[in-house]
């Protein structure tokens, strides 16, 4: 595992530095700067197409830039795997969902926690010394932070696809905040929730980012404008691969040639509220 | 004396009984368990002392005095009771308020009771708690115990339940007798808690009830069925109810059984299985709740287990009813009913969390004979209850083997019950409320001569037995002008798992008319197997599939029902009734003259010759959003023949 300093509140976390990605003649990335603060809640907004989850696929290593770096904590990542990259400190969830149905939800979050079950396979097997202490530190773990901040006791033991699909989006964080990450990717965490759900996922994201316990730095993928502009502390506009702007929830939604962009598409994109 | 081997005398209150209780069992016995974590957390009579004695004491040094009330809402859990019962130690009184009350209701009864400290558990009822400080200047003080979204909170009137405990042990050092002391000062007449009652026409009332009407109500249930301290009970239904109140305090405590807390309120039907509890009491739409659970999972399941459970019910039907009428059961009959049993009316017991059951008390509305049945022919000692808050909980209750499900039994020890020349059913204990709080006009028209009235139309029939026909002013004349309970109609009704609320209308009408509310979940299962598109409850409502689904179960209903008293004609309402619409009480009964007025358009419709109605109305949800509803509801009608 490499080891990093300790970083503080409002050093750089992230920096994406000149990011390019095309597939075949289509840019979907061309030259993406991006700088995010640890402790802040960070939002990437722009249309349809824009390069949004090329982007977070890029910082987490699911795709590779044909050009420009990417640092994760200082440390330079672009040669990393996403097993690797998960070592730092870094949890993402997938716009669609990419839960195992047939798994309960313990168990789809107990998954999260593997990157920190170090025991092998002969403590394993007699369930006795390390195994045992893991195990105990990891359920309490799950339960005490997870399962309770998400609120989803009465659901642990079901199978993951016979939830609603707003259940699904919660158990998918859970699971990314077992890696007990500094840094989350959120993809579109609230598309296609209900406005009751939409609430309780923007609570959960300050939950994460404000508590004292948890602290993590999130990298939010987000069309519901109205939750974006509540919570960010930053946020960063793109269109076709380029990014337009870089700035405060205010500063952008005053910028003329961001809404023109794309809060300017009222009807598309417009908050619930 | 009661069971418990203590003699309830007007000396003793409820903190000298806790006190008596913690220095018996101590750190031997558990006292009370929460699940928290996935896991069942134990308290000892120990850990329940030391947690009550450092509430109570920080509640004195945040300014407490004796008679200052208390308001306590939130879900079930140890801090809950705690706190309720730090405010008895203190001398003060506890006011419980429903978790999901609306702000208004709040700000009503916070400000009605001069309630001096808020004790509230989560984010949720501090924002409640804030929101509403301004307009009750009495207010002091609100204390919360989970501190989950409580970091960006810093009003200087907040404190957490923790802060407080810790503000009794400085006390504790400055007065150390003081918790003792301040309990041995009370009396069994002081009042000690202030129910507000869920007016189906008006404002809550505030009962006031005293130490000795709480214990003597427990002395006198505990007389009939005796509970064990090894008993286990599950307190999972809102403090803020009486029934919870007499289970969890005035027998809970005088018996001293185990209270589990259930892990979330969601959670509570898988703890309850998990404990398998001796004794339970609930309001009838817990059991039809289990009913309906166990009839849709019949619908769903294989042919073999189908009629394993159709063989075994009808031999449990055939049963109870010999029971019923206190015939002797034959051998041959005996024989069956075990095998069923053992094959599969245990098990299905086992589920709903019976195994254990000694005693379940249904009360707090009318349940239908078809569901008391139900649970008989399951081997269930279901018993009916009757009560009210102004009782402290109950008056009238079936005994062991003298169960009659048009019934609700006969009085408990202390208790006299009688029905005046107008059929009004009025009661006489040690447990008679002491009257409205701010509210003399009321407390007379309640409280004549140490009799209590009740507003509940009865009638006591040849066997002793108290039959509750309905509240006095919903009882409805029929066209053939004989008298008839909408409550009735409705609870028959409600035995269809389809059917989640209903509402018979008809008083002084040439024919009978309701409003039924389908149940979401079930219909919505049941049309997911036909393949009928809907996207939404009022969307599922209308479709005319569903309109004769709902018409065979009013049909059903109807079979048993006199001509005139048979529903002529239906609508689907295109929502469920619902309490934040102040549709239902708090106890989820059907506010008549509210709904009367509300859905005034649709009972026109019902009563001419229209087969559409057009209803402009809005719905409320829960966070006080509001929502505007148009839409064209169909009205069915049905044959009644004569």
């Amino acid at each position: 595992m490499v080891q990093v300093g300790e970083l503080k509140e409002g050093d750089t976390i992230l920096r994406l530095e000149d990011v390019h990605m095309s597939f075949g003649k289509v840019a979907a990335l061309a030259g993406i700067n991006l700088d995010v603060k640890k402790g802040h809640i960070h939002s990437i907004i722009g249309p349809n197409g824009a390069g949004k989850t090329v982007m977070m696929n890029c910082i987490n290593g699911l795709y590779r830039p044909q050009k420009g770096n990417i640092f994760l904590k200082g440390q330079k990542v672009n040669h990393l795997r996403p097993h690797k990259r998960a070592e730092l400190g870094l949890s993402r969830t997938f716009q669609k969902l990419e839960l195992f149905g047939g798994m309960t939800v313990l168990d789809n979050i107990r998954l999260g926690r593997h990157v920190h079950l170090k025991s092998g396979i002969f403590s394993g097997s007699v369930y006795v010394g390390k195994t045992k202490a893991e195990e105990i530190e990891s359920r309490k773990f799950i339960e005490e932070e997870i399962i309770d901040l998400l609120e989803i006791e009465s659901i642990r033991d079901k199978p993951a696809h016979m939830l609603p699909y707003g259940l699904q989006k919660r158990v998918e964080l859970g699971r990314a905040l077992a890696l007990n990450p500094e840094l989350i990717l959120l993809d579109e965490p609230l598309a296609g929730l209900n406005l009751e759900e939409v609430e309780d996922m923007a609570r959960f994201i300050l939950d994460i980012n404000e508590e004292k316990r948890w602290q993590v730095t999130c990298v939010l993928v987000e069309h519901d404008m109205g939750v974006v502009m509540d919570i960010s502390h930053r946020v960063n506009v793109l269109n076709f691969g380029i990014q337009i702007m870089d700035g405060t929830p205010e500063d952008v939604q005053a910028n003329p040639e961001v809404v023109k962009a794309y809060l300017g598409e009222e009807d598309l994109y417009s908050t619930r509220r | 004396m009661s069971g418990s081997g203590i003699e309830i005398t007007k000396e003793l209150t409820i903190p000298k009984l806790f006190l008596r209780q913690c220095k018996k069992y101590g750190k031997d016995k558990v006292a009370m368990r929460e699940k928290e974590f996935g896991i069942w957390i134990p308290f000892t009579w120990q850990d329940y002392y030391e947690n009550v004695k450092y509430l109570t004491l920080g509640m004195v040094s945040l300014g407490l005095k004796p008679g200052d009330k208390v308001a306590m809402i939130g879900d079930n859990r140890p801090e809950g009771l705690w706190a309720e019962m730090a405010a008895l130690c203190a001398g003060g009184i506890g006011v419980w308020l429903f978790q999901d009350c609306m702000m208004e209701e709040v700000k009503y009864i916070i400000d009605h009771s001069d309630a001096k400290i808020f004790v509230g558990e989560t984010q949720e009822e501090v924002d409640k708690a804030i929101l509403i400080k301004d307009d009750c200047p009495k207010l002091e003080t609100v204390i919360w115990d989970d501190p989950k979204g409580m970091r960006n909170y810093h009003q200087e009137y907040l404190i957490s339940i923790r802060k407080v405990q810790d503000l009794g042990r400085e006390f504790e050092k400055k007065e150390p007798d003081f918790f003792e002391k301040r309990i041995n000062e009370g009396h069994g007449d002081d009042v000690c808690l202030l129910f507000y009652t869920s007016g189906t026409t008006a404002l809550p009332k505030g009962a006031l009830l005293s130490h000795w009407n709480m214990l003597t109500m427990g002395k006198n249930l505990m007389a009939v069925d005796p509970c064990y301290d090894t008993d286990d009970f599950v307190s999972y239904l809102p403090f803020a109810w009486i029934g919870e109140q007499m289970m969890s305090i005035s027998c809970g405590l005088q018996m001293g059984y185990t209270l589990n807390f259930p892990e979330e309120p969601e959670t509570a039907q898988e703890n309850i299985r998990e404990i398998g509890p001796h004794v339970m009491f609930a309001p009838p739409r817990m059991y039809e709740g289990m009913t309906r659970q166990v009839q849709v999972k019949y619908i769903d399941s294989t042919w073999i287990k189908r009629k394993a459970y159709e063989l075994s019910t009808k031999v449990g039907y055939h049963v109870a009813d010999l029971q019923f009428d206190k015939r002797p059961v034959p051998v041959g009959w005996r024989i069956l009913h075990w095998i069923g049993y053992a094959l599969v009316q245990k098990k299905l017991k086992d589920h709903l969390g019976m195994s254990r059951l000694r005693n379940s008390y249904t009360g707090g509305a009318a349940m239908g004979p078809d569901h008391f049945r139900f649970f008989h022919a399951l081997g269930v000692n279901l018993k009916q209850i009757y009560g009210q808050t102004e009782v402290a909980g109950i008056s009238i209750v079936h005994r062991d083997g003298d169960i009659k499900f048009d019934t609700v039994g006969t009085p408990i020890p202390e208790t006299e019950v009688k029905i005046t020349e107008d059929g009004e059913i009025i009661t006489k204990s040690p447990s008679v409320f002491l009257g409205y709080y701010k509210n003399d006009e009321a407390t007379q028209k309640t409280l004549v001569d140490g009799w209590l009235y009740s507003g509940d139309r009865g009638f006591i029939d040849e066997d002793g037995h108290l039959v509750v026909f309905d509240r006095s002013k919903d009882v409805m004349t029929l066209s053939d002008g004989r008298p008839f309970s909408p409550q009735y109609l409705e609870t028959r009704l409600k035995f269809s798992p389809f059917i989640q609320e209903a509402w018979a209308i008809g008083d002084k009408r040439d024919y009978i008319t309701a409003v039924m509310c389908i149940d979401y979940s079930v219909v919505g299962k049941w049309a997911d197997d036909k393949k009928l598109n809907y996207t939404s409850y009022h969307e599922l409502s209308q479709k005319p599939e569903v309109y004769q689904l709902v018409k065979e179960q009013i049909e059903e209903a109807n079979k048993d029902l006199p001509a005139p008293a048979r529903i002529a004609r239906f609508v689907n309402l295109y929502k469920v009734f619902d309490a934040d619409d102040e549709e239902l009480t708090r106890t989820s009964k059907l506010r008549r003259a509210f709904v009367g007025e509300r859905y005034k358009d649709i009972v026109d419709a019902l009563y001419s010759d229209r087969d559409v109605v057009h209803m402009d109305t809005k719905i409320t949800y829960e966070d006080g959003r509001e929502q505007r509803i148009r839409t064209d509801l169909h009205v069915e009608k049905i044959n009644v023949g004569d």
